[in-house]
């Protein structure tokens, strides 16, 4: 791939770009959504519920874009509230109540930043997903299709698999954001592309993911035959771990520890 | 002025809000003026008070000042103080950075973590610090905080921690953002073993430490005027093209949402955190 990586973020947010709700259709049977977050509100940015994955059950959870301008407005551009952050939490927990893996799609410039996602606590939400996430007695993979935007998109990737699409990008902050901070001027935003590592390669040399998802065959039928193939595998060898928490705490325990000098 | 030196300290809070206090003023004597009432604080006054204005405005305050005035004389034991940032990705200019704030900082990370006793009990502690860069988060803050997190765990002590922070430190990218998973997970474990960890988020507390482990205690205090929130305020008006409400994302505007439990005046923080830390351990 010869893409300079702002070429990778553009990519990664076309809106004919694959949404989570195309990867829930073509990879799972049956999809059966569950709505709200019981405390305030239902939020349409990320979606939920359950489907089958070569006929057994799994808890499916999707930040979703949509298409058209009409859905993108609807899906808030795939900018989740708090709200959306506790429905997955609630997911997740009735995932582990009764027994089934939890497969995530993420998809986001990052959490909502809105008065209303500030006064509902927004943090909270996330740092309450990361806690939990992080001992859920459950298998969780999670994929990154397009954007991986900071904590919006971490809040579904505490994962024991987590996989990257090959033009996905994940990183701290936007290009955009980065420039404008650290040289006041968001048209630099190619340059923070380059020096964010944000691209699937470099996700990968750092530690932070596991698998690449080459996009040759983006949107066909195979595509999508291909990631039910690697889930389904993937969910029998988890499934059979009987140390997967203990192991889930080590992925992300060692992340970084190279990146610290020690005295 | 030595900050053990302390007179009875004084807090118009605490007195009825009033903040028509008379200030004693030496000739000479160097003065710092309140960004909130504007008047010239005397720096002696200041420190007597634990850099509370008498108007009751908390000036920000460095990370070792604040384990002073908190905890039992000489009881702090500084940890992983040998841990220090690299440059992961090489992103050009971080290294300067880090060390032109070293040398100014006199730190050399955005946190100092050890363990101390307070009212006599014994407690891990780590204290943010603003002045190295913003109390960003990078693979160093996230490691000592995680690595403070299994030390109470294994030691089963409660952790005590000062917040202050712009959020992931983003010159490590998406080493940064692991750093929130990672610091969660430790937090978890500390909790799930039953141990208590209570946080004092002081301004500003922003970004990816509100969305890890700054919300992630058991009991959540924060000064009074502190800006505590997840998205930046100029983000959001930025954004939403929408005026802000009145005291958006102040420490008072969060207690009233249902994020925090109780607003604790520097003055009486340590009396306070003394008497809940002794409450969880049997009374």
């Amino acid at each position: 791939m010869s893409l300079i990586p702002y070429n990778r973020v553009k990519l990664a947010r076309d809106s004919e770009r694959p949404t989570g709700l195309d990867y829930i259709r073509h990879i799972f049977k049956g999809f059966i959504e569950f709505h709200g977050d019981r405390r305030f509100a239902d939020d349409h940015a990320l979606i939920g519920g359950v489907a089958r994955l070569n006929g057994n059950p799994v808890t499916v959870i999707a930040i979703e874009k949509g298409h058209t301008a009409k859905e993108r407005t609807y899906r808030n551009f795939g900018a989740a509230h708090p709200e959306g952050y506790r429905k997955a939490l609630r997911l997740m927990k009735q995932a582990e109540k009764f027994g089934r893996p939890v497969i995530c799609f993420v998809d986001t410039s990052g959490a909502y930043c809105g008065i209303g996602a500030e006064e509902r606590g927004q943090g909270q939400a996330i740092a309450e997903n990361l806690m939990k996430m992080s001992t859920l007695c459950v298998p969780i993979i999670s994929i990154l299709i397009g954007e991986g935007g900071s904590g919006g998109a971490l809040a579904l990737a505490v994962a024991d698999r987590v996989w990257m699409l090959q033009n996905a990008v994940y990183s701290v902050i936007s290009p955009e954001g980065c420039a404008s901070i650290l040289w006041k001027d968001s048209s630099k935003a190619e340059m923070a592309a380059a020096r964010l590592k944000l691209t699937a390669e470099d996700a990968k040399s750092l530690g932070v993911i596991e698998r690449i998802l080459s996009e040759d065959d983006i949107g066909k039928k195979e595509f999508y035959e291909r990631i039910r193939a690697l889930l389904a595998q993937e969910l029998v060898e988890l499934s059979q771990d009987l140390d997967l928490v203990g192991k889930r705490y080590e992925r992300f325990r060692r992340i970084g520890v190279d990146a610290v000098n020690k005295e | 002025m030595a900050l053990i030196n302390f007179l009875k300290p004084k807090n118009q809070l605490e007195e009825g809000g009033r903040s028509a206090a008379l200030v004693q003023r030496d000739e000479g004597e160097p003065e710092k003026k309140c960004p909130n009432c504007h008047k010239d604080i005397p720096l002696s006054r200041l420190w007597a008070n634990r850099l509370v204005c008498p108007c009751g405005y908390h000036f920000r305050m460095r990370a070792r000042q604040r384990i002073k005035m908190l905890v039992d004389k000489d009881s702090f034991h500084e940890l992983f103080a040998g841990m220090k940032a690299g440059n992961p990705l090489n992103f050009p200019g971080y290294r300067d950075k880090v060390e032109n704030v070293r040398a100014a900082s006199g730190e050399e990370e955005a946190v100092v973590c050890g363990t101390a006793q307070i009212g006599k009990q014994d407690i891990c502690l780590f204290v943010m610090d603003a002045s190295f860069m913003m109390g960003s988060m990078g693979s160093a803050v996230g490691e000592k905080i995680t690595s403070l997190f299994e030390y109470a765990l294994e030691h089963r002590l409660p952790v005590i921690g000062f917040t202050v922070s712009g959020g992931a430190r983003m010159q490590e990218g998406l080493l940064s953002l692991m750093q929130m998973a990672k610091t969660s997970a430790a937090v978890k474990r500390h909790s799930d073993a039953g141990l208590l960890y209570l946080a004092v988020l002081t301004d500003p507390t922003t970004g990816g430490v509100t969305a890890s482990f700054a919300m992630e205690a058991d009991i959540i205090l924060a000064e009074p005027g502190a800006t505590v929130g997840f998205a930046g305020a100029r983000v959001i008006e930025q954004t939403t093209k929408k005026s802000l409400p009145k005291g958006f994302q102040k420490s008072e505007f969060v207690l009233e949402h249902g994020f925090i439990d109780a607003i604790v005046s520097r003055v009486v923080q340590r009396k306070y955190l003394a008497e809940l830390i002794k409450m969880h351990n049997g009374g």
